[in-house]
C-alpha cells in the first residue's frame, strides 16, 4: 500500500513537474539554438527557403522533405560548404530548372560530397534548387539518420522513388557507383569504379537530360586503407573501410581539403529503356568516361590540396 | 472449374427473389458502418457470430459461423448479387491455427460458394499492411509490389494468403467482377493497432525514427466499398486518405507527450508487456512507427472515383470518437 502510495506520487511529481520542466529547459535549448543559427547563416538561409519551388504546397512533401525542420543541419552544411571545405564550383550554369539527374562520382567514406552537391545547388545557383539524392536503404534503418535524410529531401534509391521525382521535375541526385565508389582505398582514388545501369535506362524511360558531375578534394579528406568485407557482413553493413585518422583522438573530422564541384554539359539520350544490358552499357560508358575526363581535368587544375 | 450442369440451383434468384449483398463480419465496427451505409440502397444479409443489437431493422443477420453448412442455405436461399467480406479474424491472443481456419478456411469456403452460385460481384477488405513496412519501400506502392508484411511479422501471414486467395479467384473466375481493397492505417471508432496507438496518452515512439504515414477515415473505407460495388469495376486497389504526414505531426495534433525510446530497448519492453497482457500490440508492429508503409491510390481515384472526403485533422481526431477508457 505505501509501495504504490509512494509510486503515485512519484508519477505525479514527475508529470506535474519534471516534464514541464524538461519542456521549458527543451524550449530555452531551442531558442539558443535558433540564435546560433542566426548568427552563423544569417538570414540568407531563410531568404533562399522562401524561394525554392517544392512541388508540394503543405510544409512537408510526400517525400518526408522539410527545410524549415532541416534548417539547423542546413546550417551545418553552409558551413562545411563555405567554411571548411571553402568548396569552388564550376559549371552551374549547365544545370537546367526542370527534371534533371546529376550522376556524379562517390568517393570519401562519409557522403559528404552529396551534401557538397547539394549545397552548391541551394546556396550558390540562382534560383536556388533542393537536390534529391537516392540513398542506399540501409541508411534507413539508422535511428536520426533516416529521419534527418527525409527531412533533407533524401529519398530511398528504388527506381520508383526516382520516376515519381523526376515526374514531378525535380533535380535527382545519383551515385551509380554505389558503396563501391565510396569506400575506395586510397590507392584508387579518382579512378571511377563500375556503374550500375538504373539510372541510364530511367533517363531514357522519362527522357530526362543527365548532367555529369564530378567531384574532386572529396577523395583525401579521409585516408582509406583497407575495406573488410569480412566485417561489413558482420555489422550489416555496406561496407567497412579501415580508416585510420579515426583511430587518432581529434582526427575524426574530416580533413579540410578544398571541394571543386565541376557540372558538365547536360547529356541527352534517346532509345529503349528496356534495351539489352550491351546496348546499355555502351550510353553508361559514355557518362561514366566524360566524369572521369571531368575528374582528370579537375586534379590537372587543382593547384593544392589544401588552397 | 465446374460445369454448366453441376451449377447448383439458384432459387433466390430463379424466383426473381429480392437482389441482396451478402456482407460478412458485418457486426465489427467498420461492419456497421458498412451496413449503415448500404442498407439504404440495397438488401443486406449478414453472417457474423457476434450481435448487432442496434442494427437498421431491414438487415437480415443470420448469428452464425462463417464456416457452417448454413452459409451455403443462405447463397440458396437468397438472390446474392454481392458477396462483401469484411470478416477477417486479426487477434493476436488467438492461436495461429485459429485465424488459419478463420481466415483463409472460412474464406476459402465463401469464394467456393461465389463461384458455384455465380455470384457476380465479391468485394474483399485486404489492408496495406499486406505490403509490410520495409526499409527498402519505395515511398508510395502501387497495387503490384509483391505482398511482403510477413517478412518481419509472421502473424500475419494468413491476412497475405486471404489477399492472394481473392486474387487467384480474379484470375480463375473472370465471370465475377473481385474487387481487393488495400487501405491503409483506417483510423476511427475501429479498434485496430493504429487507432488504439493514436488514442495513447503518452505515446512511446522509436527514438530516431519518424517515417511519413497514411492515414484514412473509417468512412472514406465505406466509400470505397461502395464505390467497388458498382458494376463493371473490378481489380486491386489501394485505398489512401489525405496526404501523408510524419508520425511526429499526427502526434502533435493530438497534443500526445511523445516518449522516444531506442528500439531494441521497446522491442524487449513490449514483446515483455505483450506476454504479460500489459499491452496489445506485439513488437513487429513497430515496424510500422520505424519504416514507410505507403501506398499509391492513383488506380482507386481513376478508376472507383474514390476521392477520400475527410482532411487530415478530422481524420485524425476521429480516432477519440472510438475510445472506450
Amino acid at each position: 500500500m505505501r509501495t504504490t502510495q509512494a509510486l503515485a506520487t512519484l508519477s505525479r511529481v514527475a508529470r506535474r513537474d519534471a516534464i514541464p520542466l524538461a519542456q521549458r529547459l527543451l524550449s530555452s535549448i531551442e531558442a539558443r539554438a535558433e540564435d546560433a543559427w542566426r548568427a552563423l547563416v544569417g538570414r540568407e538561409i531563410e531568404e533562399r527557403l522562401t524561394r525554392v519551388s517544392l512541388t508540394s504546397g503543405s510544409q512537408v512533401d510526400p517525400f518526408g522533405l522539410d527545410l524549415a525542420w532541416g534548417k539547423y543541419a542546413l546550417a551545418a552544411v553552409a558551413f562545411l560548404h563555405r567554411r571548411y571545405f571553402r568548396t569552388r564550383v564550376y559549371g552551374l550554369e549547365n544545370v537546367p530548372d526542370g527534371r534533371v539527374l546529376l550522376i556524379a562520382n562517390h568517393s570519401g567514406q562519409v557522403p559528404i560530397d552529396g551534401a557538397m552537391i547539394g549545397a552548391s545547388l541551394f546556396f550558390d545557383r540562382e534560383p536556388p534548387r533542393v537536390v534529391r539524392s537516392m540513398v542506399e536503404k540501409w541508411t534507413q534503418t539508422l535511428p536520426f539518420v533516416s529521419v534527418l535524410f527525409q527531412r533533407v529531401g533524401q529519398v530511398v534509391g528504388v527506381p520508383e522513388n526516382a520516376r515519381r521525382l523526376l515526374h514531378n521535375g525535380e533535380a535527382v541526385l545519383v551515385f551509380p557507383e554505389g558503396a563501391r565508389g565510396i569506400s575506395k582505398p586510397f590507392s584508387q582514388r579518382y579512378r571511377l569504379t563500375e556503374f550500375g545501369l538504373g539510372f541510364l535506362r530511367l533517363a531514357l524511360e522519362t527522357n530526362t537530360p543527365i548532367v555529369p558531375v564530378a567531384v574532386v578534394g572529396a577523395e583525401e579528406q579521409y585516408i582509406n586503407v583497407a575495406n573488410l568485407t569480412s566485417m561489413a557482413n558482420l555489422v550489416g553493413m555496406p561496407t567497412f573501410p579501415v580508416v585510420p585518422q579515426w583511430f587518432i583522438p581529434g582526427l575524426q573530422l574530416p580533413l579540410p581539403t578544398r571541394y571543386h564541384i565541376h557540372f558538365g554539359k547536360p547529356i541527352f539520350f534517346e532509345g529503349d529503356p528496356d534495351d539489352d544490358d550491351a546496348v546499355i552499357e555502351e550510353k553508361v560508358w559514355v557518362v561514366k568516361s566524360t566524369i572521369q575526363e571531368m575528374v582528370n581535368v579537375g586534379l590537372k587544375a587543382r593547384k593544392s590540396l589544401f588552397f | 472449374m465446374k460445369t454448366e450442369a453441376s451449377v447448383p440451383s439458384r432459387r433466390g434468384a430463379e424466383q426473381g427473389g429480392e437482389p441482396t449483398i451478402l456482407v460478412t463480419g458485418l457486426c465489427g465496427r467498420l461492419g456497421r458502418r458498412v451496413v449503415r451505409r448500404l442498407h439504404r440502397d440495397f438488401r443486406i444479409v449478414g453472417i457474423d457470430r457476434r450481435p448487432f443489437p442496434d442494427r437498421p431493422r431491414d438487415v437480415k443477420l443470420l448469428q452464425f459461423d462463417l464456416r457452417r453448412k448454413k452459409t451455403k442455405d443462405v447463397f440458396r436461399a437468397e438472390n446474392v448479387q454481392a458477396v462483401v467480406h469484411l470478416g477477417v479474424l486479426h487477434n493476436l491472443r488467438d492461436s495461429a491455427e485459429m485465424h488459419h481456419e478463420w481466415n483463409v478456411v472460412g474464406f476459402q469456403k465463401l469464394l467456393e460458394y461465389a463461384a458455384a452460385f455465380r455470384v457476380p460481384k465479391v468485394v474483399v477488405l485486404s489492408s496495406a499492411n499486406v505490403y509490410g513496412p520495409r526499409p527498402d519501400n519505395p515511398q508510395f506502392l502501387a497495387e503490384e509490389n509483391p505482398l511482403l508484411g510477413g517478412a518481419s511479422f509472421s502473424e500475419i501471414r494468413d491476412l497475405i494468403e486471404v489477399d492472394m486467395l481473392a486474387q487467384s479467384f480474379f484470375w480463375r473466375h473472370p465471370e465475377t467482377e473481385t474487387v481487393i481493397l488495400r487501405p491503409v492505417h483506417i483510423l476511427g471508432s475501429v479498434r485496430n493497432a493504429a487507432s488504439n496507438y493514436l488514442r495513447l496518452r503518452t505515446t512511446p515512439t522509436v527514438m530516431g525514427f519518424d517515417p511519413m504515414v497514411q492515414v484514412v477515415h473509417e468512412d472514406d473505407v465505406v466509400q470505397a466499398i461502395e464505390r467497388a460495388l458498382i458494376p463493371g469495376l473490378r481489380g486491386i486497389f489501394n485505398v489512401a486518405g489525405p496526404p501523408p504526414l510524419p508520425l511526429s505531426h499526427l502526434l502533435r495534433m493530438l497534443k500526445r507527450t511523445r516518449v522516444p525510446v531506442p528500439y531494441p530497448l521497446l522491442r524487449s519492453t513490449l514483446d515483455r508487456m505483450f506476454r504479460l497482457h500489459l499491452s496489445s500490440f506485439p513488437s513487429p508492429e513497430l515496424d510500422h512507427i520505424r519504416y514507410v508503409c505507403m501506398v499509391d491510390d492513383s488506380r482507386a481515384r481513376e478508376q472507383l472515383g474514390y476521392a477520400p472526403l475527410r482532411g487530415i485533422e478530422e481524420t485524425v481526431f476521429s480516432v477519440e470518437e472510438g475510445r472506450w477508457w
